[in-house]
């Protein structure tokens, strides 16, 4: 049942990005508009997905690399749903659709099945954390979607050229904000899961800090977020520069968290006795 | 009951033809009151407007209904019909009712997709209204338009881009600066599209605005016209730090504003976004100037490309527009059909028999005693009951239903009996919302 659920919502996803896509080439408001019930009937089935996971494994359900992707993902375009939900904001799912997609689908080659968990991981130290921190990248990818779309829409006014995109993104304005909103959100919860995390590490193996390539690749993220956050509150950094940054600083950690999870083989054993 | 429109517009008459046939606000009155009375139309609406005279009506025949508008139309505005005939269209039916679907969503419009139709359409159903001549046919047909219109508005972006060089300029700044509650625009030099650009910017909310000219003169009175602030010309770069938009139209051959003046306001400014327009030709601001990051600069040629581009965007839209035009019209027409008084009847006297007979079996049941005889005499009785209290009704509905308002009691008919109305026609109800 787990798998039917799972491949449900991959397939939602696909239907999904590929609606957007179609609406990208032939510009009919109906494909917009399937893609986005699409995108709510996958979010619908991989909510399940999460649940019936939490049931049958009897604990929360993200604690290898497959549960942890599909977990980004689930968070991702939940975060969606609420743009959906108060700003309307269909086109966003351009974005979002395709990176939930990719995320479930690196997740499906991932072991996925749910094997019991050493008692001394035991502790809700482990859901706050994780959530906290994933929480926190999800914000970074709405955050870097909202860029390229600034990007988007500011190439479409600088060249004067007017199509497609151009009459459904919002304004500039609009985006530069929503993009800034998204990184006050996802750096104090990135913050948070970092605290969490050692405070975790420290109950659990007597240390707060080990230098696992996790554990950098998340201080290089928390410093490159640091870093956008403080060019935006003091020197200005606005509309294009903190876009194209934030949209960088993304790609850097997806980059990263891809060369250290599955590269290195370090989310196979995301929570072994000899790593944490 | 047959719907039928004639008239013409902006496609099939030059405006010579259209002055003479339109009819001015206070007499639609009276001419709809001697259509209504002189032609054998049942009900009916007229909507003049610039573009376009149209007549609705409702008449017992198609082809003698579309003689007697024409002829109403010949002999109101007195031109011999053989003159008018050429210009003239008529729809009847469903193409009717498409044709007032179309003109009321503006995509019958010189202009696609323009709002201010709707407004006359209403405006010509209220006089029908005022003057008795709207019956059920037209009163449905017309909230079911207003309706659609609103469909057509709300589910595509038929209307929401701008088609003239001014209000481009404020759907630009839209896209840049979001709200424009609280902006502040700077105009350098005069012209009437820099004028209406500004005018414009402070309908949509632009805070303040700033008014520089070379004589300082014309600067303080336009600045009072706007009530905004004059500034003298030489100075005004030292005001660009504090504008978020900058109209320019001066005579000036040279640049007025050239990239170094404004990296230099751009960092006073912390690099909150600039939009220049510039309307004059030759130009007033160097195009480099676009190439500052958040800084947008549109000249008289890039703001014409912009209306194109919206021109084009508004025709794509009518295609989705025409879809749901197409779909309601099916439902509508489906309820007109239904207004027939023969299925009505048949369907009341069939609900009133169905009821006898419930009511009789009950009854014959609870008596078991009973003679065949009796039950021939309680047979004849609730027939009789039956047909008594159906004489009046059916009567008054065949001798109304040719009347103005017929279809009025048809309709009332249906909805107090609750009627299903069986073949020929299908889900009578269906032209509910």
């Amino acid at each position: 049942m787990l798998k039917t659920f799972f491949y449900i919502t991959a397939f939602l996803y696909l239907a999904s990005t590929l609606a957007y896509i179609a609406y990208l080439v032939s510009r009919r408001d109906a494909l917009l508009n399937a893609g986005k019930y699409v995108a709510i009937a996958g979010f619908v089935a991989h909510t399940l997905t999460i649940l019936v996971r939490w049931a049958e494994g009897g604990r929360f359900p993200a604690t290898n690399l497959h549960e942890v992707m599909s977990f980004f993902a689930w968070l991702s375009v939940g975060i969606f749903m609420v743009f959906l939900y108060r700003y309307g904001m269909a086109v966003l799912g351009l974005f979002v659709a395709p990176f939930a997609l990719f995320l479930v689908v690196t997740a499906s080659f991932l072991p996925g099945e749910i094997v019991p968990l050493s008692p001394l991981f035991k502790s809700w130290w482990l859901p706050v954390h994780v959530t906290l921190a994933i929480l926190g990248n999800a914000f970074f990818a709405l955050a870097s979607a909202f860029g390229a779309m600034y990007l988007i829409q500011e190439r479409h006014l600088k060249n004067r050229k007017f199509n497609g995109l151009y009459f459904i993104l919002p304004s500039l304005d609009v985006l530069d904000e929503l993009n800034y909103r998204c990184l006050t959100y996802g750096f104090p919860l990135l913050t948070l899961g970092i605290i969490t995390g050692a405070i975790w590490s420290e109950y659990t193996f007597g240390t707060y800090w080990m230098w696992k390539h996790r554990q950098v690749g998340s201080l290089v993220t928390w410093l490159l977020y640091a870093a956008l956050l403080h060019g935006r509150l003091t020197t200005d950094w606005r509309g294009r520069k903190a876009a194209r940054y934030s949209v960088i600083a993304f790609c850097v950690l997806l980059a990263f968290s891809l060369i250290i999870y599955v590269l290195l083989g370090e989310g196979h054993g995301l929570l072994k006795l000899d790593g944490g | 009951m047959n719907l039928i429109i004639v008239g013409l517009n902006h496609r099939t008459a030059p405006v010579d033809i259209r002055e003479k046939l339109s009819f001015p606000v206070d007499s639609i009155g009276e001419a709809l009151k001697k259509l209504v009375t002189n032609y054998g139309i049942n009900e009916g609406v007229i909507l003049s407007t610039c573009n376009r005279v149209e007549v609705a009506g409702i008449a017992p025949s198609i082809e003698k209904g579309v003689w007697e508008i024409k002829r109403f139309l010949s002999e109101y505005h007195n031109i011999p019909l053989e003159d008018l005939d050429e210009h003239l269209y008529a729809h009847t039916g469903e193409d009717a009712v498409r044709h007032i679907f179309r003109v009321s969503a503006g995509l019958d419009s010189m202009c696609l997709g323009e709002p201010q139709i709707l407004g006359q359409v209403k405006d010509a159903y209220s006089y029908a209204v005022h003057n008795n001549t709207a019956g059920a046919v037209v009163n449905k047909l017309f909230h079911k338009t207003f309706s659609v219109a609103k469909r057509v508005r709300t589910e595509t972006r038929i209307g929401a881009s701008a088609v003239s060089i001014s209000y481009v300029a404020v759907e630009l700044a839209r896209k840049i600066f979001g709200d424009l509650t609280g902006k502040s625009v700077m105009l350098i030099g005069a012209g009437e599209m820099a004028e209406l650009a500004a005018k414009h910017l402070l309908n949509s909310g632009v805070k303040d605005i700033v008014v520089t000219n070379r004589t300082f003169e014309r600067a303080v009175e336009l600045a009072r016209e706007f009530n905004g602030r004059p500034v003298v010309f030489r100075e005004f770069e030292h005001h660009l730090k504090d504008v978020d938009i900058v109209i320019a139209s001066t005579g000036s051959p040279t640049f007025v504003i050239k990239p170094e003046h404004v990296i230099g306001v751009m960092k006073e400014r912390r690099h909150r976004p600039m939009f220049f327009i510039d309307i004059s030709v030759p130009r007033n601001i160097d195009p480099s100037v676009n190439n500052i990051d958040n800084a947008y600069v549109y000249d008289i040629d890039s703001l014409q490309g912009v209306v194109e581009a919206n021109i084009k965007e508004r025709s794509k839209e009518a295609e989705e527009a025409e879809a749901i035009v197409g779909s309601e019209i099916e439902t509508f027409y489906r309820w007109v059909k239904s207004l027939d008084v023969v299925p009505t009847i048949i369907a009341l006297q069939r609900t009133f028999e169905e009821v006898r007979k419930a009511e009789l079996e009950k009854a014959v049941q609870m008596m078991p005693n009973l003679s065949e005889e009796d039950r021939k005499t309680l047979e004849t009785m609730t027939q009789s009951i039956v047909k008594k209290l159906l004489h009046n009704p059916v009567t008054h509905l065949k001798k109304e239903s040719n009347k103005v308002d017929g279809d009025f009691f048809i309709d009332a008919s249906r909805k107090l009996f609750d009627l299903k109305i069986e073949e020929p026609v299908k889900k009578a109800e269906g032209g509910e919302e």
